[in-house]
């Protein structure tokens, strides 16, 4: 290689990295730095506060309702679509991608429109004293939409590139149907299936946009961790924001991390990953 | 998105013998669909259909909506560009040089996927404050990014970096770098074989990298809101106008705004389907 062409490859490997440093990590590292500004003590109030612990309990537990729901869910459409032909395949596809298309405002709104004291079902909810909008419920609802194409999205594209040779031939050998999937097919797709739950997670951990507009901001009661985040900074509290913060930055520093162990352990889960993150195009 | 992921690049084989559950997960599938998107979704419709359309006009020409989209749209479309020439060298320099952590690197492109919206943004907001590490440096020329349309560029760029380096690399790792150095042999300068060759074959990655990142920053709120400012008519994006409006219980004024995004975002789904198909005919076309 001439020395122009070798000074020229440290620049551009200069200023790439550089402007990746500057936008990527500052602003992630800046989360801890506000969060321990004022000493441990502080960060460790800030999380053994009562209203942060219910946020905490609150968004493991919507997480817990939504993430095997939307697993359930992706294997299902992932056995459906990978595995069988249909007409009407690809428009399944694209509806199945329609939460990343759509603003995470607009997928709350969807629900307060059909659950909310002027929706669809208000009255006769209000009649049955049931609340789903500004309570847990719609919560729930709203992070299973953004959240359910991630494992779908994940399986699909890595059953298709393991192929059908291998259940058709367990079904030739007698194996029942229950039986192939159980001891063919989890064992191929387990490690995709494991990263598409981490990232259905993550996502469900972390939204914000859609779950701010069925929750109703209650304190203690329909606040998860990113509303309480937006409360405490709004409040004039950065610390103990960032302080929240952190445990979901870190949360994505290990799926991102997770991501990475997967990929050197399954060379086909690279294919289907870099396109599902692709794939998560239009909102968080 | 569909696009992106197109399922015929996996050619289908044709069934010998066909798999059983067919019926049971397609069912299920469809079933779960209708009750998590199909039927909230109608109601979108139904909801502005209530409105009538001269009632549905002036609302979305009031001139409130008309800056808010405006916003929205412009500020989406700044950061893309931006992202297009960033993540184009970010892509480059992770596929074509070997340097160390070049993995690490390669792997924290996707923080942005990663981090929660509300945290990126207010990390966003303390590092360009006017005390924040960045919004010093800027505030001494005089520039101010918080509080003000640039804060809104500043996300987006945040968050639509990704989209287009994840969408370039995969056409680069395919390039056959044999055209490249037979050209250079024949004596063109590296300039000229980036723009003869590497850009007319990445262009259409790079077009559907930067229409991702857009339709992903027309949509964005988490981490726009903390860093906006949300002055109505200056610095309110369009899905906080949406916000604002529920508040103010204009549920019919909130789901007309919304039905124009979901217009806008189909189209723009639309454009990106056809965009990735040519992508993908134009990578099968080198990689063979």
């Amino acid at each position: 290689m001439s020395r122009v062409a070798h000074g020229s490859r440290r620049l551009l490997i200069g200023v790439a990295l550089l402007y990746l440093a500057v936008f990527l990590l500052l602003p992630f590292a800046i989360v801890f730095g506000e969060a321990f500004a004022h000493g441990v003590a502080t960060y460790v109030a800030a999380l053994t506060d009562p209203a942060a612990r219910s946020a905490i309990v609150l968004t493991l537990t919507v997480a817990a309702i939504a993430v095997p729901l939307n697993l359930v869910f992706g294997v299902a459409a992932a056995w459906a679509i990978a595995r069988h032909d249909f007409r009407g395949k690809s428009a399944l596809v694209t509806l199945i991608d329609l939460p990343f298309a759509v603003s995470p405002v607009i997928s709350g709104l969807i629900y307060v429109l059909v659950f909310g004291a002027n929706g669809w079902f208000g009255s006769w909810l209000a009649e049955h004293d049931v609340r789903v909008i500004f309570a847990v419920p719609g919560i729930v609802l709203a992070t299973i939409f953004v959240t359910f194409p991630f494992v779908a999205r994940e399986l699909i594209p890595l059953m298709q590139l393991q192929g059908r040779d291998e259940e058709e031939t367990a079904l030739s050998l007698g194996a029942s149907g229950w039986q192939v999937f159980r001891r063919v097919t989890l064992p191929n797709i387990r490690w995709g299936l494991l990263y598409g739950v981490l990232l259905c997670n993550a996502r469900a951990m972390g939204e914000f946009g859609a779950v701010s507009v069925v929750s109703g901001h209650v304190r203690g009661l329909t606040n998860t961790m990113p509303l309480h985040v937006e409360i405490l900074y709004n409040e004039y509290n950065p610390t103990a924001a960032f302080a929240v913060a952190s445990l979901l930055a870190l949360l994505a520093l290990v799926t991102l991390a997770a991501r990475a162990m997967l990929e050197a352990r399954e060379p086909d889960l690279r294919h289907a990953t870099r396109a599902v993150q692709v794939a998560q195009a239009t909102s968080p | 998105m569909a696009a992106v992921l197109p399922v015929a690049t996996f050619p289908a084989r044709t069934p010998r013998r066909v798999l059983p559950g067919f019926g049971l997960s397609l069912g299920y599938t469809i079933l779960y669909l209708s009750l998590i998107v199909l039927i909230p979704l109608v109601a979108i419709f139904t909801k502005t259909a209530e409105l009538g359309w001269d009632r549905f006009v002036h609302v979305i020409s009031s001139p409130r909506v008309v800056a808010a989209l405006a916003l929205s749209f412009g500020t989406a479309g700044v950061a893309a560009l931006f992202n297009a020439f960033a993540g184009l060298l970010v892509a480059w320099v992770l596929t074509r040089y070997d340097f160390p952590a070049r993995r690490l690197v390669d792997a924290l492109v996707d923080l942005p996927f990663a981090l929660p919206t509300a945290v990126a943004g207010i990390a966003l907001t303390a590092v360009y404050a006017p005390n924040g590490p960045l919004g010093r440096l800027l505030g001494a020329l005089g520039i101010t990014v918080v509080y003000t349309p640039l804060g809104i560029v500043a996300a987006l760029v945040f968050i639509g970096l990704p989209f287009v380096v994840r969408m370039v690399q995969p056409v680069l790792e395919e390039l056959d770098r044999e055209v490249e150095e037979a050209a250079r042999t024949l004596g063109a300068g590296p300039r000229q074989v980036f723009a003869r060759i590497v850009l007319p074959a990445v262009w259409p990655a790079l077009l559907t990298g930067f229409a991702l990142a857009f339709a992903r920053g027309i949509g964005e709120y988490g981490s726009v809101i903390f860093i906006a400012g949300n002055m109505p008519m200056r610095s309110e994006i369009a899905p906080l106008l949406i916000v604002t409006k529920l508040e103010q219980y204009e549920y019919a004024s909130a789901t007309a705004i919304a039905v124009v995004m979901l217009v806008i975002s189909f189209v723009l789904l639309l454009a990106i389907n056809a965009l990735q198909a040519w992508s993908q005919r134009r990578l099968s076309g080198t990689a063979r």
